[in-house]
């Protein structure tokens, strides 16, 4: 090639725009005329907690002896009004999953995981399997707006109740299980024909509103004698207000779920973009039971995108009470694992990437409703690698809770944090890093 | 039969009272009085009792229900015997929106009229409301029958699946999936034996009835039928 011919054109120049799952997108809804649906939560970047540090202790604070001085985990959820609050060894639960969405082998593991460290799990859209109850010391029992599988019997079985408003992955919407996850057990708990498409419910059958929401948590108080704590879930989206009339309507327990939170199947659009990133909803939502005189009183979960336990930490100085995990609960168990690169392929995706939970097709068997390959999938395995997971995250909150001079991880607090964006300062309400500056906070901060 | 008047007894105590006879074989016999509005009456009762109430109810009376006989004598709030899971619920007025709501068994009797939502998700529970229902009715029904001796308000049964739907009146529009269906023996059979249930068997002819249930063209997305969604 002569030295004249480069010039002639010049090299291929992707667009910013136009980008390479952009125009993939624009090709595939052309072939295909509807929209995409898929599992896990939102995958764009959005600011997250690894935009904040932690300052560790200096001249002004004395850190904590590692190894050797204790830092204390453990929390209680629904003092508020239950007669049994919830006591949990370490601030991470497991998010609510149906029996339906996984199967049941990964209910199991989830269950004997969760055990083993003394947390919580959490069933989902399609009620209460005995196994779960059998293998879950501490469960939560959601009420959702579907009611599939919902019996006063389960409800009384339930170590707490969450009343399911929204969740991160899709504020405002419904429940989706597709018919191929439709077994004739999936079936027969919900209700319904084998093999259709089961689009739960968006809205509550019995309640509009928040002044309904406190008459409705009223009867489930009266239906389990004041004994169990109520939780109320919403998706991140106008946590301020969703928190404050959550506690209005008696909530013991506000579980706030950012828009990296996982869903078993749902528009690839209502994933991206609704709702909001949990960094930027835990303050204002922490602000709100602050105003109320509510904050360590009626307890905040947060969830959406906890992967580690510097995640977990960064939460709780914000001023959550505990966390809770899907997604990263389901890669413990062996979800995306790399062994399944050539399955993965197959299925025209590869580890790190599939998220096509809804097809019921899971190599792994965690997703799935298949025999064949739900019985790959070993719960006793899945479980002591969940166990294993959850410790990791509870040492590595308190190593930092320590070098921040904590003896509790709850004792965290947003003075031990810096932002490293604009934008995470913003949302988090702590400093950028090396100023005092916060903002759209005026005045001096130190 | 034991007397409890709600304006002396605290409504915790009552309930507390009624679910700690979960598991026996007691028949006892409850006429509450006063209740004047409240929620939660006579909810989540578990045993063969009978439970008469004086007076208008609340939210929720009645609700999940198990083996309970529950009559009203006057008109019902919001979620009347949501979940009820068997026994019979009786208010002999009318009840608010979602009356029956996600029902798995026993029956529903409302006198009068029904609101809203009437039967909404139901998965199982017979229905029968010898006045109108309101909008929304049957949305999302599963299973169960609705049998409504008055008119149907619009959008009746909106998205429902298994569950049958019987009008003697007119319905005043129907909703997305739901189409009359043809009233075989069978049908007529089933409607005759929730009539009798009950107690207006003698009295209603079920050849007056027509029925309605889903066409089952949005079981699974299809995008033929995009202008339904």
């Amino acid at each position: 090639m002569s030295g004249e011919g480069r010039w002639v054109h010049s090299p291929p120049r992707p667009s910013a725009t136009f980008d390479e799952y952009a125009i993939a997108e624009i090709q595939r809804a052309a072939a295909t005329g509807i929209y995409d649906i898929r599992g896990a939560g939102a995958k764009r970047k959005v600011p997250h907690f690894d935009d904040l540090l932690f300052l560790g202790a200096s001249m002004t604070r004395y850190p904590l002896e590692g190894y050797r001085e204790k830092c204390s985990t453990e929390v209680t959820l629904g003092t508020r009004y239950a007669k049994n609050p919830i006591h949990l060894k370490i601030p991470i639960t497991i998010a609510g999953m149906s029996f339906g969405s996984l199967s049941g082998p990964a209910k199991e593991a989830l269950g004997r995981g969760a055990n083993a460290v003394g947390t919580s799990t959490t069933t989902g859209d399609g009620g209460m399997t005995p196994e779960e109850r059998g293998h879950s010391k501490t469960l939560v029992y959601q009420v959702l707006p579907s009611r599939y599988g919902m019996n006063p019997d389960d409800l009384r079985k339930a170590d707490a109740l969450e009343v399911v408003v929204g969740q991160g992955a899709k504020p405002g919407g419904g429940g989706m299980l597709l018919g191929q996850k439709i077994s004739d057990r999936v079936a027969e708990m919900r209700t319904l024909p084998k093999g259709i498409d089961q689009r739960s419910a968006c809205r509550h059958p019995d309640w509009t509103g928040c002044d309904d929401l406190e008459i409705k948590i009223g009867e489930l108080r009266e239906l389990t004698d004041w004994k169990v704590p109520i939780y109320v879930k919403v998706g991140a989206s106008r946590p301020y207000f969703d928190t404050a009339l959550a506690v209005k309507a008696g909530a013991d327990v506000v579980v706030l779920d950012g828009m990296q939170g996982g869903t078993a199947a749902t528009q690839e659009v209502f994933i991206e973009h609704i709702g909001l990133p949990i960094l930027s909803a835990i303050r204002p939502a922490v602000q709100a039971l602050q105003d109320l005189d509510m904050h360590r009183e009626v307890q905040l979960i947060v969830s959406g995108g906890i992967r580690t336990g510097a995640d977990v930490a960064k939460a709780l100085a914000l001023g959550a009470d505990a966390v809770s995990i899907g997604c990263a609960a389901l890669i413990a168990l062996g979800d995306n694992s790399p062994h399944l690169a050539e399955e993965y392929a197959k299925l025209g995706t590869r580890p790190g990437c599939y998220d096509d939970w809804h097809e019921g097709r899971d190599p792994a068997g965690i997703t799935t409703q298949d025999p064949e390959l739900y019985k790959r999938f070993d719960p006793v395995e899945g479980g002591r690698r969940l166990a294993n997971y959850l410790s990791v995250l509870t040492l590595e909150a308190q190593t930092i809770a320590r070098a921040n001079g904590k003896n509790h991880v709850n004792h965290l607090e947003p003075e031990d944090l810096v932002a490293l964006t604009v934008e995470a300062a913003a949302m988090a309400q702590v400093p950028l890093a090396g100023t005092n500056w916060i903002p759209g906070k005026t005045g001096d901060q130190f | 039969m034991e007397t409890v008047d709600l304006q002396k007894t605290p409504l915790r105590e009552f309930n507390q009272k009624l679910h700690d006879l979960q598991g026996s074989s007691d028949k006892a016999e409850f006429k509450v009085l006063n209740p004047r509005g409240k929620h939660a009456v006579a909810s989540g009762i578990d045993a063969p009792v009978s439970v008469e109430i004086d007076g208008s109810v609340g939210y929720y009376c009645a609700s999940m229900n198990k083996q309970a006989d529950v009559v009203v004598n006057g008109s019902a709030g919001v979620g009347l015997a949501e979940n009820i899971m068997s026994g019979k619920v009786h208010v002999k007025g009318d009840a608010s929106s979602s009356a029956a709501a996600t029902g798995i068994g026993g029956m529903v009797i409302i006198d009068g009229n029904a609101s809203s939502r009437c039967g909404i998700s139901n998965r199982g529970v017979d229905i029968v409301v010898k006045g109108n229902v309101g909008h929304m009715s049957g949305f999302m029904a599963q299973a169960g029958n609705l049998v409504v001796l008055g008119d149907a308000g619009d959008a009746f049964g909106d998205s429902i699946y298994e569950a049958k739907l019987f009008v003697r009146g007119s319905v005043k529009s129907l909703g997305a999936d739901c189409i009359e269906k043809e009233m075989r023996d069978e049908h007529k059979e089933t409607l005759r034996k929730i009539l009798d249930e009950a107690g207006i068997g003698e009295e209603v002819d079920v050849n007056e009835f027509k029925r309605y249930g889903s066409a089952r063209q949005l079981y699974n997305f299809k995008i033929d039928n995009l202008e339904a969604y």
